[in-house]
């Protein structure tokens, strides 16, 4: 009987080796994708275990800290100025998951190194901390952007024009972190304004057209375009605000002055393809390249709600004349147009946005910085310098003098995009920077729905730039 | 040297390790020392000790690895259940490594310091002084073996919570007295099991039928209440049926080979014979339908076709029984909720509905598989798998029962669970072995029905848990919490041990 034995333990050999087998799939071959696996939540509760690093304000001011429960797991605090902060941060519970910065940055703040530091600390004996953050952020000044917007619906953004740096990133309304809701509310307290709403720019997307129409070598800031309203464009006529008339004006003059049938006939002139070609250097299209979610940031450009896609401006069925002041269906973030100002700023050059400075360990040593990174070449710097004399006037003398500053000399360009004539509903907008010699920062401030005679850029969004850039630079 | 005292020697390890261990525990929480923690692994160490003697003294000539194999088996067991009911010191595996490599060193040195050491220092010098006189003839490969399971085993013991652990170590102690109780009694022939063997099998089946009197477990019958102790009796029922097939293949192994015919290329029993086979068939898919538990019936209809093929070296005899089977299976299938759900969330583990479901979802398979692929190859280390969150209901259920092997997985890595394996392969070997080498069918089909029913029931149970096949509730034999399968286990093992000492006496006379 004993070779049947054998062949009974032959038997068993193999179906051990497949529990084997099934114990390497399970554990091994298959386990990256069981660990990502939606049902899954032991991920995020090891993370938990994982004291998650601090994130601070640009002066030091805490925003995110870890405190243990009960269970041994940490759980995210937000202070004050964190909650000031909630869109750009973001939150982290192992209820609701997590959003901003904390997912950006997820892998620093959960002590996430390579794999060979990991295993070594292991072996040390070291137990994971996570990193601490510091970003750009800038709390007074967040604060006197959320007290200017007055409880409005409506965002601002302020960057570092030389760096990229974010200083200022508001949505309201905003929410408490710590008491997270994440049903759907009214007026969308989740949804960060900066980046993931598409709002018409108005005539600050005028900007655009004039560096394209600068740089393309096409016109000069003293070229004379005739500012005759009403005009026909693609079919259909397009008056200049209140129906204004000028002469023959010089494109400087019809910045300051905002004259929408000059700047529709310069982007007819420009052409589709140059169009196009400058919306792209400047960043439109594509998801900003800010240190944030992909899945809370969009692209702004020509965006057809019936088939929800971007429009190329080559596309012969989109009116580049409107494009070129800011009509037809541009749909852009304060992210994009702040990038705008930021870029001419900067001498035409655009720099790659950032909400982090660098991650410090627990003991303060440095152990990533976030360098300035350059984006695009967008003009040349004689054009830059060129739609800066041309935006400072506007501010000098011309819609965008609510944004003046005592001292400082501000370039901008105001906006106001009409939601609904009759009812006299507008989107105002204000973009620019300061000061002019060497531009510290660039600022896009807009609000939503603002109904009334008195609802222009020039007369809501302006001043509270002004306020702003007077916080930011004083 | 002879076979018994390799099996101290292999005792040895254990010893050693688990009092290194302590050490390295003592250097990393001291303030938190206490004797009653201490007494686990002195308590552990004297019943195997205890174990030893009386198998030194009653089978002189056993095979000398099983039981040594049962113990790092069991200290294992024990240690994984401690563990899942304590707040732990996350770095405590790293400081055993640490604490083992200087142990005698530190235990030295410390002395003088832990007045509880003291206690251990006679257990140091004994194992000094057996190490120097049995190292030079050591078997090479069980003592790493052995020594890396004890010394997880054992340490983990002195530093995890009491509760499951408790019990289970008094279980150890009635395991141990009816496994001594087995050896003393069949000492002289095992083989008068023959003579009873009826009673033994109406005794088995009776204990198979008594949960059907209590509530079922999860649309099972599986355990009956007596008095406080919620009893399983299949897994003495399991032995009990061993023994009557044994027996009664002995008797019929030849007319059933002689008189088979062939019919359409299928070797066929005599038709004379075949009822009471058919009977034991019959008996398989009542049970199955009565306790409504594919794993249990699987183990039963398992060992008995295994003791089929080798009491007849009759393939076909084997395929004609699974067909049987697999007819009875598919028709429980068809008619009983329990059994369907419990397929449908083996080929499903993550469909939505199926998941959410409770009881009877996908839930508890697809926590297992999201517990193992946590552990990687390496595994991250005792005390690390993520079981239960303060006092929420468990996120694994039934961690210390059913899942044990998915948290041996996590905390051990894929190496880990090999190793756990392969230890069970090693014990099988020495089981088939133990059957080859004896002299009579009896013996040899006895040894080879025990062995092969433990070798199921982990195929059945690991399987399960990995979601190789349809997760069905049986123990991790020696591994999981459970009063019942310790007990059955250590009488299964002086039953092998009881044949292994009489084929190798008469190997040795030879």
């Amino acid at each position: 009987m004993n070779a049947p034995i054998l062949k009974l333990f032959g038997l068993f050999l193999v179906l051990f080796a497949l529990l084997i087998g099934m114990t390497s799939y399970n554990s091994v071959i298959n386990a990256g994708a069981y660990r990502e696996n939606t049902k899954n939540s032991r991920p995020q509760i090891e993370e938990q275990r994982v004291r998650r690093g601090v994130i601070r304000a640009r002066d030091g001011t805490v925003l995110a800290r870890s405190v243990r429960d009960e269970s041994q797991l940490y759980k995210r605090r937000y202070t004050p100025e964190g909650g000031l902060f909630a869109h750009a941060i973001g939150y982290d519970f192992l209820r609701t998951g997590r959003a901003g910065v904390e997912r950006e940055r997820n892998d620093a703040l959960t002590g996430k190194r390579n794999e060979l530091a990991s295993v070594l600390d292991q072996l040390r004996g070291k137990q994971r901390v996570g990193d601490n953050v510091l970003t750009n952020l800038d709390p007074g000044a967040q604060r006197v952007a959320v007290g200017a917007l007055q409880g409005r619906k409506g965002s601002i953004v302020a960057i570092e024009p030389r760096t990229g740096k974010v200083r200022v990133m508001v949505s309201t309304p905003g929410y408490d972190p710590n008491a997270l809701d994440t049903k759907a509310a009214a007026d969308a307290p989740l949804f960060n304004r900066a980046t993931q709403s598409g709002y018409p720019p108005g005539s600050t997307f005028k900007v655009v057209t004039a560096a394209a129409a600068l740089d393309s070598g096409k016109f000069t800031p003293d070229s004379m375009v005739s500012g005759k309203s009403p005009i026909t464009v693609s079919g259909a006529p397009l008056q200049n605000f209140s129906n204004a008339q000028f002469g023959p004006i010089t494109l400087t003059d019809a910045l300051t002055n905002s004259v929408n049938v000059v700047w529709a006939q310069v982007a007819q002139q420009v052409g589709r393809e140059q169009m196009g070609e400058y919306m792209q250097r400047f960043g439109f299209f594509s998801d900003p390249p800010l240190d944030y979610p992909d899945g809370q940031m969009r692209p702004s450009g020509v965006f057809d709600a019936k088939s929800k896609r971007f429009l190329p401006a080559e596309l012969e069925g989109v009116d580049i004349g409107r494009v070129g002041i800011g009509q037809e269906r541009l749909s852009v973030t304060p992210l994009q147009m702040a990038m705008v100002a930021a870029t001419v700023a900067n001498g035409g050059v655009r720099m790659k946005p950032n909400l982090a400075d660098r991650i410090v360990d627990l003991d303060g040593r440095t152990v990533e910085r976030i360098v300035p990174e350059q984006a695009e070449r967008v003009m040349s710097a004689a054009n830059a310098r060129k739609l800066t004399v041309m935006m400072s006037n506007v501010v000098r003398e011309g819609t965008g003098v609510g944004a003046a500053l005592e001292g400082i000399e501000v370039a901008g360009k105001t906006g106001t995009a009409e939601l609904n004539i009759a009812q006299r509903i507008n989107q105002p907008w204000f973009i620019g920077f300061a000061p002019l010699d060497s531009p510290k920062v660039a600022i896009a401030v807009t609000l939503e729905n603002v109904q009334g005679p008195q609802s222009q850029g020039g007369l809501v969004a302006a001043p509270i730039a002004k306020q702003v850039l007077q916080e930011l630079l004083g | 040297m002879n076979a018994r005292n390799r099996e101290l020697f292999a005792l040895i390890p254990a010893s050693l390790l688990v009092t290194a261990g302590f050490a390295a525990v003592f250097i990393q929480r001291d303030e938190l020392l206490s004797d009653v923690s201490l007494t686990y692994g002195l308590i552990f160490l004297a019943l195997c000790l205890a174990a030893h003697l009386v198998l030194r003294m009653t089978l002189p000539d056993a095979d000398p690895y099983l039981f040594p194999l049962v113990a790092v088996l069991a200290c294992f067991g024990l240690v994984m259940l401690y563990r899942l009911d304590e707040d732990f010191a996350r770095e405590q595996a790293q400081w055993f490594v640490v604490g083992l490599i200087v142990f005698t060193g530190t235990i030295i040195a410390l002395r003088h310091d832990h007045r509880v050491l003291e206690r251990y220092r006679y257990i140091i010098a004994l194992s000094g002084i057996v190490l120097r006189f049995t190292l030079p003839h050591a078997d090479p490969y069980l003592f790493p073996l052995v020594a890396v399971l004890a010394c997880f085993g054992l340490v983990m013991l002195y530093r995890l919570d009491e509760d499951f652990a408790r019990d289970q170590a008094q279980w150890f102690v009635v395991g141990l007295i009816f496994f001594s109780a087995t050896i003393v009694a069949l000492r002289s022939d095992h083989r008068v099991l023959e003579r009873y063997r009826y009673i033994i099998a109406s005794v088995g089946i009776m204990l198979l039928l008594m949960p059907r009197l209590g509530n079922p477990v999860n649309g099972a019958y599986l355990s009956f209440q007596l008095g406080p102790i919620a009893f399983q009796p299949a897994e003495l029922a399991k032995i009990a049926i061993v023994i009557f097939l044994a027996s009664y293949l002995r008797d019929t192994r030849q007319v059933l080979v002689i008189g088979a015919r062939r019919v359409m290329g299928i070797t066929f029993p005599p038709l004379k014979h075949l009822g009471p086979l058919l009977a034991v068939w019959g008996t398989a898919m009542v049970l199955l339908f009565v306790i409504q538990d594919l794993g249990s019936s699987l183990m039963f209809f398992g060992a008995f076709l295994a003791l089929i093929y080798v009491a007849t070296n009759r393939i076909s005899f084997v395929l004609i029984g699974l067909g049987l089977f697999a007819l009875g299976a598919r028709v429980l299938y068809a008619i009983r909720p329990t059994i369907e759900s419990r397929v449908d969330a083996w080929l499903h583990p993550f469909d939505d509905k199926l998941y959410a479901q409770d009881p009877g979802g996908s839930y508890q398979i697809a926590q297992s598989i999201f517990t193992q692929a946590d552990g990687g190859l390496f595994g991250r280390g005792f005390g690390q798998a993520t079981i239960q969150l303060g006092d929420n209901p468990p996120i694994l259920p039934a961690a210390h029962t059913d899942f044990i092997y998915a948290v041996i997985t996590d905390e051990l890595g894929l190496l880990g669970a090999c190793a756990v394996l392969l230890v069970y392969l090693l014990i099988i070997e020495r089981g088939f072995k133990t059957a080859m080498l004896a002299t009579d069918s009896f013996s040899k089909l006895l040894a080879t029905g025990l062995t092969a029913v433990l070798a199921l029931q982990v195929f059945v149970i690991v399987g399960g848990v990995t979601k190789l096949i349809p997760l069905t509730g049986v123990t991790l034999p020696f591994i999981s919490y459970g009063g019942s399968s310790i007990v059955a286990n250590f009488i299964l093992l002086a039953l092998l041990l009881l044949v292994s000492d009489r084929a190798r006496r008469e190997a040795q006379a030879r």
